[in-house]
């Protein structure tokens, strides 16, 4: 195969740029959460570097291959990842009362992570092969939702409540852009908000706690009530510029749970300030628009659905996991988006955004 | 291979639809970063003030209560596991300016002699700020008055109430009972709703009802002072006390069947014939639990598992031996039933059965003589039963054996219960891809070859012979009480198979076990009560071939094992019972009989003082039941 070197002139280099911005906050966050005065170096960052290694190895192959080429291979990855969802009741390892993980050695998989690369790339397909004039109604949405719905209950079984509602948010995002009728969103919603309390039913103890916690945080002051108060006072007391890297109180003294994965951006806050997190903010903002902005571009409709799925991906994460480091969402185990420590939501979010660049760059190739 | 691509100069327009909708999806992502940054400013900007000084003196702390575990009472009430209060003398490092010094103050005061490892000085990163850290556990009450009475000599250091788990009665019923331990980092991983620190069962029925015992830790939010005295409580939760157990098990004839195993490694097993509720279960050798309780050590854990005796192995229920001649109940059973042998058929035995080239042994060198069903019982003639396993064959065997609950589990409410061997041709090929040999089908029915079972289990068989047919599932656990002491969950007894023999056949049954006890000729009159009738069947298990009858002369790992299973009154029975003594090196008749008699007399005076209508033994109960 022969280069192409418009490959070069073509780069999106916005994008890359972003990616790598956001990184380096990342890798700065997690050794912060991690830090301990009497280690050298946090073991923790460091293995947050090499995720980031494999990440771009992972970019890389995504970005390589003509995204439309990667029309062919949809099914069987999609098949993979379903395959390695059901290992997970058989031989995943436990942790903190759910089965999430498979232990390659070297690597603990998570592969509800990857399931969500892998429903974006079904459900682009699917979008973009069998597009009805008049928009999907609820005939034309029965097949999608059977793909949506496999690796979404596998997930929930597991059981791991965020990564099911994340991919039920990628779902919704994309049927809404590829072309939803109104009529149809409208009686959806009408029968989403009715069996609201059959999943109410079915929800584990503690995840109800979560819920009825955030509703009032006052009914459980022990558990996840004092997470949130906890995590309300590390980002406020953080103030206008922070009290600086390394200097976080609230992070030193351990008053935050899971503070390098789902509260990370609580430390982030309270060391750089309202200054530090706004700059992170507009990072993902500036990414989100350039993502979006490559779907308005993008030469078909299936790069223009990868583009929309990796936006909604990030979105998502980025709204539930900092709503929920400021209060205002329930906790939910959901990584903030290449800052959250952790290698397989670290990897599958550098794939996706892997397959944004591609189709970025890839718009005016022929 | 390329695919023909098509010639694009230009992007193609996006669908004027799918224009709009990426418009709207813009402006939601638009409106929620805003959203979020709004959040931002209110917390950081707005608020930030106050939660910087929240902050800085790191006001608000968790103090977490663990809940109260649940009592085990015994049948009548009596206490079987509680739990007493232990001081633990803590210190909050963040409390104290110099550490070091508090310490050499505070060992001034202490009577035990505490070494400090440095481990307690440099913060642990595991342990949350302002959370304590024990320097002593369970201390003298000399030691809790020093440490109360110079509090502000020592400033940091505090003294703790925690309970500790409680067996008054030491070893008693420890297999059954079990004991508890801080929860292991595996157990953490898989079980929900466990912090570090936490107690969880770890054998018996600590272990089995962990959800009922455990209850419900609580705690409270408490806002401090810069010096971290308490300010005010912010929210509380109440720890809630795990459930109570009321068990089957009578505390007195456990203790009596303890008594007669004693000076010997063993099991026995009294289960009450009509419910399945087991009355006794005795182990031995046993350990003492509240070793575990206060937290064992290395030494005597590793003291434990190495001992050859296997003190933490529950013998009733994990212990596999060859039934030996008790089997023999059943076959009499199978050869009534399958109509191999009536009353009245005879078989002569003149001390051995010559059958495939060899000679089949009696236990009796000189033979039987001509005997019948219920002589060959009484006897214990392996040749009568060589001549009905001959002619039953292996399968009926192991059918009958089944019937009776033998080659599973019972199903007891205890964890790790064995389920015993019941050959077949088909377990034989599947585990030694042998086929099976017709010599096989003869030592099997007289209880030994591959067939084993574990003293629960014989008991279970011994108690459906006794009470017509119906095979129970042996329970332990009664009911479940409430924090308030109301029931709220009461087992009832539960049959897990009828046999569907005939009255008539266990009638000829069980006439034949009265005189294996009190007949003249009988194998097991050791067993003999005064004024009860006894039912009973005596076994000698070999251990190695050969060896039948050598006795004490052979190293104790190849002496036989000694069974005894009984049932009483043999009219009217009311329990049965099973008892096995490991390497005894003597017969049933001469080491196990006189243990089962022991224990059903006991059973017996019990029964009687309650009916005369003597609480004395009730005086001690701590329920209105």
């Amino acid at each position: 195969m022969r280069f192409d070197r418009r490959l070069i002139s073509h780069f999106d280099w916005i994008l890359l740029l972003l990616i790598l911005a956001l990184l380096c906050v990342g890798v700065l966050a997690v050794y912060s959460a991690t830090y301990d005065a009497g280690e050298r170096v946090s073991p923790w960052a460091l293995r947050q570097i090499s995720w980031v290694v494999l990440g771009l190895v992972g970019m890389v192959a995504a970005f390589a291959v003509d995204y439309r080429r990667l029309e062919h291979w949809v099914y069987p990855l999609y098949g993979v990842s379903l395959f390695l969802l059901l290992l997970v009741p058989i031989c995943g390892s436990f942790g903190g009362g759910a089965r999430r993980w498979i232990d390659l050695g070297f690597f603990s998989l998570q592969p509800s992570e990857l399931a969500k690369v892998a429903l974006l790339l079904v459900l682009a397909r699917y979008f973009h092969t069998s597009a009805p004039p008049q928009g999907y109604g609820m005939r034309e949405l029965l097949y999608p939702v059977c793909l949506f719905v496999l690796p979404a209950g596998l997930v929930l079984a597991e059981p791991n409540l965020g990564t099911a509602i994340i991919l039920g948010l990628i779902f919704l995002s994309l049927v809404f852009t590829a072309g939803i009728r109104l009529s149809t969103l409208g009686a959806a919603t009408v029968v989403g908000v009715g069996v609201l309390p059959l999943l109410w039913q079915h929800m584990k103890p503690y995840q109800r706690e979560r819920v009825l916690s955030f509703l009032h945080p006052d009914a459980d002051p022990l558990g996840t009530g004092y997470h949130m108060i906890q995590s309300k006072i590390t980002v406020g007391s953080g103030m206008l510029w922070g009290k600086g890297f390394l200097q976080g109180t609230q992070n030193r003294l351990d008053f935050l749970p899971e503070k390098h994965t789902d509260f990370v951006f609580a430390v982030l806050a309270e060391e750089w300030g309202f200054v530090g997190a706004v700059t992170v903010l507009v990072l993902y903002g500036a990414l989100l628009a350039r993502l979006l902005s490559i779907a308005w571009k993008a030469r078909d409709q299936f790069g223009a659905l990868l583009a929309v799925g990796a936006a909604s991906v990030v979105f998502w994460q980025v709204f539930i996991n900092i709503g929920m480091n400021l209060g205002i969402l329930p906790v939910v185990g959901v990584p903030l988006p290449l800052l959250s420590y952790g290698g397989s939501s670290l990897l599958t979010m550098m794939v996706t955004l892997g397959l944004a660049l591609n189709v970025s760059t890839r718009r005016f190739l022929f | 291979m390329r695919e023909p691509q098509r010639l694009v100069l230009d992007p193609p327009d996006p669908h004027p639809l799918y224009q709009t909708r990426l418009g709207v999806v813009s402006g939601v992502v638009f409106f929620v970063l805003l959203l979020l940054l709004l959040r931002l400013w209110q917390l950081q900007v707005v608020e930030g003030e106050a939660f910087r000084a929240l902050s800085e003196n790191n006001r608000i702390r968790l103090k977490r209560t663990p809940p109260l575990r649940g009592v085990i009472y015994d049948r009548h009430g009596r206490v079987l596991v509680d739990n007493r209060p232990a001081f633990n003398v803590v210190l909050v490092p963040e409390d104290t300016p110099d550490v070091r010094a508090s310490l050499a103050a505070l060992s001034r005061y202490m009577v035990e002699n505490v070494t400090f490892t440095d481990g307690v000085l440099p913060r642990d990163p595991r342990r949350p700020a302002y959370e304590g850290v024990v320097i002593a556990k369970d201390v003298t009450w000399s030691t809790l008055a020093a440490v109360e009475a110079h509090q502000f000599d020592i400033p940091g250091v505090s003294v703790e109430v925690s309970t500790k788990r409680y067996y008054p009665a030491g070893a008693l019923a420890a297999h059954l009972l079990g004991y508890v331990g801080e929860v292991s980092p595996r157990e953490l991983a898989r079980l929900p709703g466990y912090r570090m620190g936490d107690l969880i069962g770890k054998f018996g029925l600590e272990r089995r009802m962990e959800s009922y015992l455990r209850g419900k830790g609580g705690g409270q939010q408490i806002e401090v002072d810069a010096l971290g005295k308490r300010l005010r409580v912010l929210g509380e939760v109440e720890a809630r006390a795990g459930k109570s157990l009321v068990l089957s098990l009578d505390r007195e004839l456990q203790q009596k069947a303890e008594e007669a195993l004693a000076g010997h490694e063993g099991a026995l097993v009294v289960l009450d014939v009509w419910t399945g509720e087991v009355l006794a279960l005795a182990s031995r050798p046993g350990f003492d639990p509240n070793v575990f309780a206060r937290g064992i050590r290395t030494q005597e854990w590793h003291a434990l598992l190495s001992d050859p005796l296997r003190p933490l192995n529950n013998r009733a229920i994990q212990g596999q031996y060859p039934p030996g001649s008790t089997f023999k109940v059943i076959m009499a059973v199978a050869a009534l039933e399958k109509g191999v042998v009536t009353p009245a058929t005879r078989f002569f035995c003149g001390g051995g059965l010559p059958f495939g080239g060899r000679v089949f042994r009696c236990w009796k060198k000189g033979g039987h003589g001509s005997v019948d069903l219920r002589q060959a019982i009484a006897q214990s003639c392996d040749v009568y039963f060589y001549q009905v396993g001959q002619r039953l064959g292996i399968t009926a065997i192991a059918e009958y054996a089944r019937l009776f609950g033998l080659g599973r589990p019972t199903g007891i409410d205890l964890d790790h219960e064995a389920s015993g061997i019941i050959p077949d041709p088909a377990w034989k090929k599947s585990r030694l891809g042998a086929p099976w040999y017709a010599g096989e089908t003869l030592s099997v029915v007289i209880g030994q070859g591959y067939v084993t079972a574990t003293p629960l289990q014989m008991a279970v068989a011994a108690a459906a012979v006794a009470n017509g047919g119906t095979v129970y599932r042996p329970h332990v656990v009664k009911r479940v009480l409430s924090d308030e002491g109301d029931t709220i969950l009461a087992f009832q007894p539960e049959v897990i198979s009828e046999t569907g023999v005939k009255a008539h056949t266990l009638r000829l049954i069980r006439e034949g076990m009265v005189d294996v006890v009190n007949g003249p000729r009988g194998t097991g009159k050791k067993a003999q009560l005064a004024d009860i009738v006894v039912a009973g069947k005596t076994g000698t298990s070999q251990v190695i071939a050969g060896t039948r009858g050598k006795g004490t002369a052979l190293p104790r790992q190849y002496r036989d094992h000694a069974w005894f299973i009984a049932f009483a009154p043999a009219d009217a029975p009311q329990v049965a019972v099973a008892c096995l003594l490991e390497h005894a090196g003597q017969g049933g008749g001469a080491a196990a009989a006189p243990v089962v008699r022991e224990v059903l007399d006991a059973y017996f005076n019990i029964t009687l003082g309650e009916k005369r209508g003597s609480h004395a033994v009730r005086q001690e109960a701590h329920l209105a039941f």
